[in-house]
């Protein structure tokens, strides 16, 4: 990897708060943060869909699970963040285990069509539990660390710290052994296995993981909005994280993150433009699909290279 | 619970069981055949409803209507065949994922354009709009029965036409093993259009007889294509019967299940529990029939390829 973009951007992106707020432009600060926690879910996603090729279609239950559950205990009287995101990471990944374990059984087509049953069995529990809200999500204060108040700056630089952590994790991840392995099942299941390798327990490992980070991106959607929507569990919102994957590139590693940025500021440009925006998106990822096969990293590294 | 109450969900149940067969059956054939997964299939039953809408509004005749409507839907269903999917036969399941979102956020914004984002009022026409006795004691809205009338005699028609027609054959010939029928002289490119017309014919049906039940409204399309996504891998991917064994089923579990485990649950727990997670364990039970199913029989209840 080329270190030198990288750090161009992450100076930028710390460099961006201050700037912003001298100039008038606090709005963006926030639309960066949301950008960069649905990077951060895509990613994730990416790891299972683009290395390991499983093709979940309920991605948005691990999600949304972690953002109901940082509100459910800020709405409990739990503020400490030390207690909630423990508890949400783990709930996210308990989860993300016992459908996996169940799915991962299943191969192709009903593989999309068995994760996407559970995560709408775990959205319509959700809206089930009217004390938290029902169908219209539940408030959530931010919560408290101890260290920093969490402001929107605050969180800004959070989200970017959690961001840059998780993807230098991710890229020593999916270039270690594990991620050779994940991927050599992706290229030919039978023959990995015939090799030895215990594919099932791979796949449900990366599995699980993939679910943790994106409980992680809940949690913090959650803090972003001080708001748990039923929205973050629906079958769209799945459907939203892989649109931002193939279109930033499946596989690709900085698909997720491309993907998630592009899609995101594509429809904040247009809302802005016109009522009707999503005619524009689709006739973008129509045009996408039809003459960039290999999303946006694809187009790009074509390009570079 | 009295044995009418019973039989009346029974039947709104196989009611909507068919109208799902309806859609299912266009999505397992393309999904079977061409190996194509069509996200805006549900877009051209939202097509049909407003189609129906619009052309029982101008000519003031429910049947006509539908009838312009089915055919209507079937030419923009071939003119997108024809246009835009048919590139996406070779590429991999996630393109086909993408390209046909792309497709629904179109035609959805296409429609609010045309339509306007209000819901459009089609009413069932004026003769069936009322009850009638069909069992001595149980009334049952005639314009139920008529659709499971026109579920029934559909859902005949197609197999004849899967079963006992040359086109049938040559269908039945792609779902089990493509590349052969291609090879044995079966014409793949105008049959992929034809069967793209006849699936969207089925959705119009569908639309035009859900519409006046549930609402016209954009993104009408979504949450039914679930459940006809549902219904396919239940039944097994490119099997009319199959289709139509998990439509019914789904249908009729939905249906009941809405309808009767909030009363099941208020036996045993508290009403307010009762009223909170009745309609949420009714919503699930479908999903948790596919997870059992496919648990059980990975390729569906009646696997097409062998």
């Amino acid at each position: 990897m080329r270190y030198g973009p990288i750090l161009l951007l992450l100076g930028l992106l710390l460099a961006f708060p201050p700037i912003a707020s001298a100039t008038g432009l606090e709005f963006y600060t926030g639309l960066l943060t949301k950008l960069m926690i649905f990077a951060l879910a895509a990613g994730s996603l990416n790891l299972i869909l683009g290395y390991g090729g499983m093709v979940s279609f309920g991605h948005a239950a691990y999600f949304g699970v972690g953002a109901y559950t940082a509100a459910i205990l800020a709405r409990e009287g739990v503020s400490s963040a030390w207690v909630i995101w423990p508890v949400a990471l783990a709930l996210s990944g308990l989860l993300a285990f016992l459908i996996g374990a169940v799915c991962l059984r299943t191969r192709g087509v009903y593989f999309i069509m068995i994760t996407l049953a559970f995560a709408q069995m775990i959205y319509f529990l959700v809206v089930s539990f009217k004390q938290y809200g029902g169908e219209d999500g539940l408030r959530a204060r931010r919560p408290d660390f101890g260290l920093f108040e969490l402001s929107d700056t605050t969180l800004y630089y959070l989200t970017l710290a959690v961001l840059a952590a998780v993807l230098y994790g991710l890229y020593r991840l999916v270039n270690s052994r594990f991620g050779r392995v994940l991927q050599a099942i992706r290229e030919n299941e039978s023959r990995t296995a015939a090799i030895g390798y215990p594919v099932y327990r791979f796949q449900l490992v990366a599995f699980v993981i993939a679910g943790v980070l994106a409980g992680l991106a809940g949690v913090l959607m959650a803090h972003y909005t001080e708001y748990a929507s039923p929205n973050l569990l629906a079958w769209q919102q799945s459907g939203h994280l892989m649109m931002m994957v193939i279109l930033g590139g499946v596989g690709q590693f900085w698909g997720g993150v491309l993907g998630a940025a592009t899609l995101l500021l594509v429809e904040e440009i247009l809302q802005d433009l016109t009522l009707y925006w999503q005619l524009g998106v689709g006739l973008i990822l129509l045009l996408v699909v039809l003459f960039a096969p290999r999303g946006l990293a694809g187009l790009l590294r074509r390009r570079a290279g | 619970m009295p044995p009418s109450l019973f039989l009346e969900q029974i039947l709104n149940g196989v009611q909507f069981g068919l109208m799902l067969f309806l859609l299912a059956a266009g999505l397992t054939l393309v999904f079977g055949i061409m190996d194509m997964i069509n996200l805006a299939h549900g877009s051209l039953y939202m097509i049909g409803a407003y189609l129906t809408a619009t052309f029982v509004g101008l000519t003031g005749v429910f049947w006509l209507g539908v009838l312009l409507a089915v055919v209507g839907t079937a030419l923009i269903g071939m003119l997108l065949e024809f246009s835009i999917l048919r590139q996406l036969y070779k590429r991999d399941h996630l393109s086909q994922v993408l390209a046909t979102f792309a497709l629904i956020l179109i035609i959805n914004e296409v429609v609010r354009i045309i339509w306007g984002s209000q819901p459009l009022l089609l009413s069932a026409p004026e003769g069936l709009s009322g009850p009638i006795e069909i069992l001595p004691g149980l009334n049952y809205s005639a314009f139920r029965l008529t659709i499971i009338a026109v579920g029934l005699v559909v859902a005949v028609g197609l197999f004849l036409l899967v079963n006992n027609t040359r086109v049938g054959m040559w269908l039945r010939a792609g779902a089990s093993n493509r590349e052969m029928a291609q090879a044995m002289g079966v014409p793949i490119k105008p049959l992929f259009t034809l069967l793209f017309g006849v699936g969207a014919a089925l959705c119009a049906i569908a639309g035009a007889f859900l519409g006046p039940i549930l609402a016209v409204q954009v993104g009408m399309g979504e949450s039914i294509l679930i459940l006809a996504f549902v219904v396919i891998v239940i039944g097994g991917i490119g099997s009319i019967k199959g289709a139509l064994v998990g439509a019914l089923l789904v249908g009729i579990v939905d249906t009941a299940g809405r309808a009767f485990l909030p009363l099941l649950l208020s036996q045993v727990a508290s009403p307010e529990v009762a009223s909170n997670l009745g309609p949420a364990l009714a919503s699930i039970l479908i999903y948790l029939l596919m997870a059992v199913v496919l648990f059980f029989k990975p390729q569906g209840l009646f696997p097409a390829r062998t």
